[in-house]
């Protein structure tokens, strides 16, 4: 019975939760968009001084920066209480092997070490990477309007066009990343 | 104590994208070498039960339960923002492995390193606030 709550959620499973996380989110009069939660932050901090894409009343936001305290609890809580007896994330041995020819290790938990292991990050490529990564991320998912939440599962779900555009943007980065530049960082 | 539900839905996003792993940076890469079906899995089966939900809704106009109506905001009709903007987004996805949600599901979890992705996500948005007017949309 535990197996079942420690072993990997399948896709199904985990995809039918999250529509009805966003399904919850309508009912309740929010939209599902964690992105928007970076501009809220933003706001908070007093940027809008510095900027008026910050100017506004973040006030009305604080529901979603809850629902952010929230999934960092419940990150806490899988970590803690849900976690599998072998923490390697049993990604396919196609994958393994061809990060293994970027000098990326097979999986021993859910994050490579090469990349979020504190020797790692002390290092100025290590630093550069997160860095860069988390840069990307922030300013492309304002740029487009949403995140994968935002676009890939509410957009989609509403059957807009923006979203459909937005999408195919995320994987022609995705995939330019790993199959051109990743060869070239590692 | 109207926020606890939102708490709730948090805590409960949080755990789905921890144990289907759809907060790991192999899963990512995974999927963006086409080597699995599970995360295309994932967020196949959310967007098709939303079509169908978000369908539901529009034809029963269905309210919310202040009593207001369900309402879609369309996103403004454009092509270059959605599309640089998706693919600048695309490219720190596969980098860092983890899209805005996932980043502080992973700092939960105990992967601090993403800490200084998630603050670095802040400057990114930052600096599309501060250039927003000088970009094409």
């Amino acid at each position: 019975m535990r197996e079942l709550i420690t072993q990997t959620w399948s896709w199904w499973f985990s995809g039918t939760l999250i529509a009805a996380i966003m399904f919850f989110l309508l009912y309740f009069g929010q939209s599902f968009g964690f992105s928007s939660n970076l501009r809220t932050i933003c706001a908070a901090s007093g940027l809008g001084k510095k900027a008026k894409f910050f100017d506004f009343n973040w006030k009305t936001q604080i529901w979603n920066l809850v629902f952010l305290v929230g999934a960092i609890i419940g990150g806490f809580i899988a970590y803690q209480f849900m976690s599998p007896a072998d923490p390697a994330v049993q990604i396919s041995a196609s994958t393994i092997e061809d990060l293994g020819k970027l000098g990326f290790s097979a999986p021993t938990s859910l994050q490579p070490t090469e990349l979020f292991s504190w020797d790692a990050v002390f290092t100025l490529k290590g630093f550069a990477i997160l860095a860069t990564g988390g840069i990307l991320v922030g300013f492309g998912s304002r740029y487009a309007g949403g995140c994968t939440s935002g676009h890939a599962i509410s957009g989609l779900s509403n059957l807009q066009l923006p979203s459909l555009v937005a999408v195919i943007g995320f994987f022609i980065g995705g995939l330019v990343m790993t199959f051109f530049i990743l060869p070239l960082i590692f | 104590m109207k926020l606890i539900k939102f708490l709730i839905l948090g805590i409960v996003f949080g755990i789905v994208m921890a144990k289907s792993e759809a907060i790991s940076w192999f899963r990512i890469q995974e999927m963006f070498r086409f080597q699995a079906f599970h995360m295309y899995g994932i967020i196949g089966t959310a967007v098709i039960l939303g079509v169908i939900g978000v369908a539901l809704i529009k034809k029963y106009k269905i309210r919310d339960f202040h009593g207001n109506p369900i309402l879609f905001h369309p996103k403004e009709k454009s092509f270059t923002r959605y599309m640089v903007g998706g693919t600048i987004f695309g490219l720190g996805w596969a980098l860092s492995g983890a899209c805005p949600g996932p980043m502080v599901v992973n700092i939960g979890y105990g992967f601090f390193a993403m800490i200084i992705v998630f603050f670095f996500a802040n400057v990114g948005t930052f600096l599309y606030g501060y250039f927003k007017d000088k970009l094409p949309h």
